[in-house]
């Protein structure tokens, strides 16, 4: 399982890369496995500001729903319309498979993402 | 926890396992859910369904406690042959939906589901007044489905009993893989065609490896319950604990065709009274019109808005790629093509009442 140095992660199994005042969220290589083949995309708060922590939408597999969960506070802006024909991409290449594209409005939560190797050592990797 | 003896295997083969019905069972194995259905519907795959339950039933009484019993006419069946069938209670609720197999001439096996087989066997003891033999072998039993439109080619290698001469729901006990005393049964919970194996526990791993070897050039797969149960949906098979309970009739749940009522049984006077009055509630197939996936527990609304039924299994169809469900509505609202809205997330989206299978099935 691969775990990318250079982004970010949550103990809700998402991953957040910065880039200036934007970032892109998806999920890891973990969760997708843990899911199973995804077969939909729910994202309901496009052009919402979402708290950190916060539901910004819902990942579906064949037998299993899970929430997605906000890395930091932001504005959905974009949503990654390639998942909507092709949800299997999230399994096949979680990292370069953002799910929304988001403009920050505060930096409250940064210091509280993991590092990669935290995150490997939350899951037990 | 219970273990199947296959659990090591299963292991071995890197599957997610998960406790169901007291069972470590295979969910999945590392190719997903997608090509384990893929595999069932156009090749071959096996399931390890040792957890599921076995009665055995025997003596001058056995026939009339079967008959006491369960809603079907136990007594049409031949040597040979299988029935589904199901126990109610005093009030026509479905204790368990079963399969019946007449094994001898005053010889029968009971197949129940593994979350009931306690309570099953307290029942059928509690109403065993004429002292039929009763054995439970659910402990020494494993049981192995073979599905898929290559089920039969890989498992005929194995055996000289020939498998295109039983038919659908019947079976034979014969030698299988130099095992004695198998019972291949052509059955099954997918609609793919297939057999389904009973053997004793002991000889399970042998018999597994087996059937891989002869399935190599269909490249046969080892199926989890996740596809087991997205290919039993795709059908409109019932599964006891989401789409049947206790509380639910076989009449709610469109299994009308399973009581006989030429004969007396357990609920009689209550389904017969269902009968003359008519279900208030249809257990339907309901296909998405466009995205949503429908869940168990979601609420099924009218095109006003107004709730008429509960989903009780769903999932995204692997064959359609389009969300598809069972769930109880309305009586009013059974008839194929009744538009419906199913409530995901505070959301409505469009769905429609559709006729079972959602996919066609491959029995006759």
């Amino acid at each position: 399982m691969n775990f990318p140095q250079e982004l970010f992660y949550t103990k809700d199994h998402e991953w957040i890369s910065f880039e200036n005042q934007h970032a892109l969220v998806g999920i890891t290589d973990f969760a997708q496995k843990e899911l199973g083949d995804i077969v939909y995309l729910d994202i309901p708060s496009l052009n919402k500001i979402i708290l950190a922590e916060g539901v910004f939408g819902t990942v579906e597999a064949v037998k299993t729903v899970s929430d997605l969960f906000m890395p930091v506070t932001g504005k959905i802006i974009e949503v990654n319309l390639m998942i909507d024909k092709t949800p299997e991409l999230i399994n096949q290449e979680p990292y370069s498979t953002w799910m929304v594209k988001v403009l920050l409005t505060s930096d409250d939560n940064k210091g509280s993402l993991l590092t990669a190797d935290e995150y490997k050592a939350l899951i037990g990797k | 926890m219970k273990e199947s003896v296959l659990t090591p295997i299963h292991q071995h083969l890197g599957a997610k396992m998960a406790p169901f019905a007291g069972y470590n069972m295979p969910i999945q194995y590392p190719t997903g859910i997608n090509a384990e259905h893929d595999a069932v519907r156009n090749g071959v795959g096996v399931f390890d369904v040792s957890h599921m339950g076995e009665f055995i039933i025997e003596g001058a009484h056995a026939l009339d406690l079967i008959q006491r019993l369960t809603t079907n006419d136990a007594s049409v069946l031949s040597i040979g042959q299988v029935q589904y069938s199901c126990m109610t209670n005093e009030k026509g609720g479905i204790i368990d939906d079963i399969l019946v197999y007449r094994l001898e001439e005053e010889k029968y096996m009971l197949v129940v589901n593994a979350s009931n087989i306690e309570k099953d066997w307290n029942w059928i003891v509690g109403y065993n007044f004429n002292g039929a033999a009763l054995t439970d072998t659910s402990e020494f039993t494993s049981l192995l489905s073979v599905q898929g439109p290559y089920a039969i080619d890989t498992l005929q290698k194995l055996t000289s009993v020939s498998l295109k001469d039983i038919p659908y729901y019947h079976f034979k006990t014969g030698m299988m893989y130099g095992i004695p005393d198998v019972i291949i049964s052509n059955t099954g919970y997918t609609g793919a065609g297939g057999f389904e194996i009973y053997l004793n526990r002991n000889l399970s791993v042998e018999m597994w490896n087996g059937i891989f070897a002869a399935g190599r050039n269909y490249r046969i797969r080892p199926i989890g319950l996740g596809a087991r149960d997205t290919l039993r949906l795709e059908m409109g098979y019932c599964l006891y604990g989401n789409d049947i309970d206790d509380m639910t009739t076989p009449f709610d749940a469109g299994l009308g065709w399973i009581i006989k009522f030429s004969k007396d049984f357990t609920g009689w006077r209550v389904l017969q009274n269902q009968k003359n009055k008519g279900s208030k509630l249809a257990l339907v197939g309901i296909i998405m019109e466009g995205k949503g996936i429908p869940r168990h527990g979601y609420r099924i609304m009218n095109s006003d808005k107004e709730p008429v039924g509960i989903i009780t299994s769903g999932t995204q169809s692997p064959t359609l790629k389009t969300g598809i469900a069972l769930g109880y509505v309305d009586i009013n609202l059974k008839a194929p093509g009744t538009p419906l809205l199913i409530e995901i997330r505070d959301q409505f989206y469009e769905a429609k009442v559709c006729r079972l299978p959602f996919v066609q099935s491959k029995v006759k």
